[in-house]
């Protein structure tokens, strides 16, 4: 954050500014750091060999990897899809342009809820692909690939928008040198914007990557969180909540809670990277 | 958008650059964009929108006869719009201490602000019953107060206020980042109160950064599901809101239903989505 303030807003602490900076912080301890403390206490107090016991038992463990799996599928597919659609949508001029712009941003509207119902409606029994889907032999819904299709829904805008910031900051000035150089396309574009994206692109990751990881309610419908089949971490958590196995649901729950701070300090690093370089 | 038609005309010697003309390469991988999106994105709302409304409007208002559901829509409306109006009070005086406040701690701070973006919804109102809950102390002092928090209302709007923290803070940060304070000095040395300096002065650029966030917000608790349905207890009249009751008709294999209200929800979220972009783009307007 650049520092261009005057010394007078830095340095004199009168009342009203230090009781304004008190509510701030006891308003931030109120709902995010107690809440969050108590989780990581009443982890301790179950007992923390205890508690990895009880997920183990509870069948935790694969959960938490069929998340993982899911969430690696999602950057991939959103890395991908998001960088060709990031250079679409900012490089191009064609017909529809708009509307797919619009679409791009429609999952962050969705309840994660209705977007498992929709799959459900297109991909599952009685729904509209049903016929070609049976031709084919595929099972999307109650099945692997729905947990996916639903993860990459609701993560589609990050690392298209992320991208799509850059590019537009970036111009095209530098693209066009390398064409008028004679470069051919696919030089250009390994040379030139892959590189001046890159931090863009690890961003939106991210991001994807910790959203992909707490994703519940869609992948909750489409996926019924059948044990050792389609549950996932947070489906687990629900479902060990509901069979009253609280060690092993605060167990998982620190556990998701704790990867997500990690992608937070990395998230704040690759932002201070981003301004440092702008 | 501008700085490419700019770079454009800027081209040297009138070329015009390769990446405007694509390839055969360049249209088919638009095509499989188009795709991609269609098949993720729209057809599955569309048929969510077909579904909902194969039944007219008549299936709609129908829907919304059926026990409990009303109430849970208007649940989820009153406690999303009151935890969007107590953020936006909130985070534009966090917003304000991040970016001209100097103390120590600070970066911390604006780290928390993106918490509850990182962790999983679920997992926070996991949180709340374990701090609030009737079998720990806090939840039973509560509860004596007669005041209940886990499993009722109160925890309902603390759940939205945990996710809808970040929306207003990181809108309205940048704005504030760019106001000159020369401005308010001057009202200050001029001798205007501190109130008036606050609503002649610092509000007007704030407004649309607020507003903005506050409906970002607003829109985001109306969709929330995660936290709720741990939290709230889904007492149907009095605290299951409306994502909550479309997840249990789905499980109750009444899809039409679901579907119906899910109309409803689809329907305020797309509305407010042209007054989210235009305030963004005027609070960035101001800014640039």
């Amino acid at each position: 954050m650049p520092d261009a303030r005057p010394d007078a807003f830095r340095t004199r602490w009168l009342p009203r500014r230090v009781a304004l900076l008190a509510l701030v912080v006891a308003w931030m301890a109120l709902l995010l750091l107690i809440p969050l403390g108590s989780l990581a206490v009443g982890v301790v107090q179950f007992g923390p060999l205890a508690v990895l016991r009880q997920i183990g038992e509870a069948g935790g463990w694969p959960a938490l990897g069929r998340t993982v799996v899911v969430a690696i599928a999602s950057v991939v597919l959103n890395g991908v899809f998001g960088v060709a659609g990031a250079i679409y949508l900012v490089r191009h001029r064609f017909w529809g342009r708009r509307l797919l712009d619009m679409l791009v941003d429609l999952p962050l509207a969705v309840s994660p809820v209705m977007t498992g119902l929709a799959f459900i409606l297109v991909f599952g029994r009685g729904g509209l692909a049903e016929p070609l889907l049976e031709a084919l032999g595929w099972k999307i819904t109650f099945a692997m690939p729905s947990l996916v299709l639903a993860t990459v829904f609701v993560t589609l805008p990050f690392v298209l928008r992320e991208v799509s910031h850059v590019l537009v900051e970036l111009g095209i000035d530098e693209e066009a040198a390398a064409a008028t150089l004679g470069a051919s396309a696919s030089q250009t574009f390994w040379r030139i914007t892959v590189p001046n994206i890159r931090h863009g692109l690890t961003y939106g990751s991210t991001l994807t990557l910790a959203r992909a990881l707490g994703e519940f309610g869609a992948v909750l419908v489409v996926g019924g969180a059948i044990k050792g089949r389609t549950d996932t971490a947070t489906t687990f958590i629900f479902t060990a909540v509901d069979e009253r196995h609280e060690p092993a649901a605060y167990g998982m729950a620190l556990i998701l809670a704790a990867l997500s701070m990690a992608f937070l300090v990395l998230l704040e690093r690759l932002k201070k990277r981003r301004t440092r370089e702008a | 958008m501008a700085g490419l038609v700019r770079a454009v005309r800027q081209a040297p010697g009138g070329i015009s650059p390769a990446v405007l003309r694509p390839g055969p390469l360049g249209v088919v991988g638009r095509g499989l964009f188009a795709s991609w999106l269609s098949v993720l994105v729209a057809i599955p709302l569309v048929v969510l929108a077909w579904h909902g409304l194969r039944g007219g409007p008549e299936g709609v208002v129908h829907a919304l006869r059926l026990p409990y559901a009303w109430e849970a829509l208007t649940l989820t409306i009153w406690t999303s719009a009151v935890t969007a109006v107590l953020n936006a009070i909130m985070g534009t005086a966090t917003a304000w201490v991040l970016v001209r406040y100097r103390f120590p701690g600070r970066a911390l701070l604006s780290m928390l602000v993106d918490l509850p973006l990182a962790i999983p919804t679920l997992v926070a109102g996991l949180m709340i019953v374990n701090l609030f809950g009737p079998q720990t102390p806090v939840g039973a002092w509560f509860k004596g107060l007669g005041l209940p928090i886990a499993f009722a209302v109160p925890g309902i709007v603390l759940a939205l206020l945990f996710i809808n923290l970040p929306f207003v803070v990181r809108s309205v940060e940048p704005v504030l980042l760019d106001l000159d304070p020369a401005e308010e000095e001057a009202a200050v040395t001029l001798g205007a109160r501190t109130w008036t300096t606050l609503r002649r002065i610092l509000l007007p650029p704030l407004a649309p950064a607020i507003a903005g966030g506050t409906l970002q917000g607003f829109a985001r608790a109306l969709a929330e599901f995660g936290s709720i349905v741990v939290v709230s207890g889904n007492i149907p009249g009095k605290t299951l809101t409306s994502p909550v009751f479309i997840y249990g008709e789905v499980e109750a294999g009444r899809a039409d239903v679901a579907a119906a209200v899910s109309v409803v929800l689809l329907a305020i979220a797309i509305g407010l989505q042209p007054a989210v972009r235009w305030l963004n783009r005027l609070a960035g307007a101001r800014h640039a």
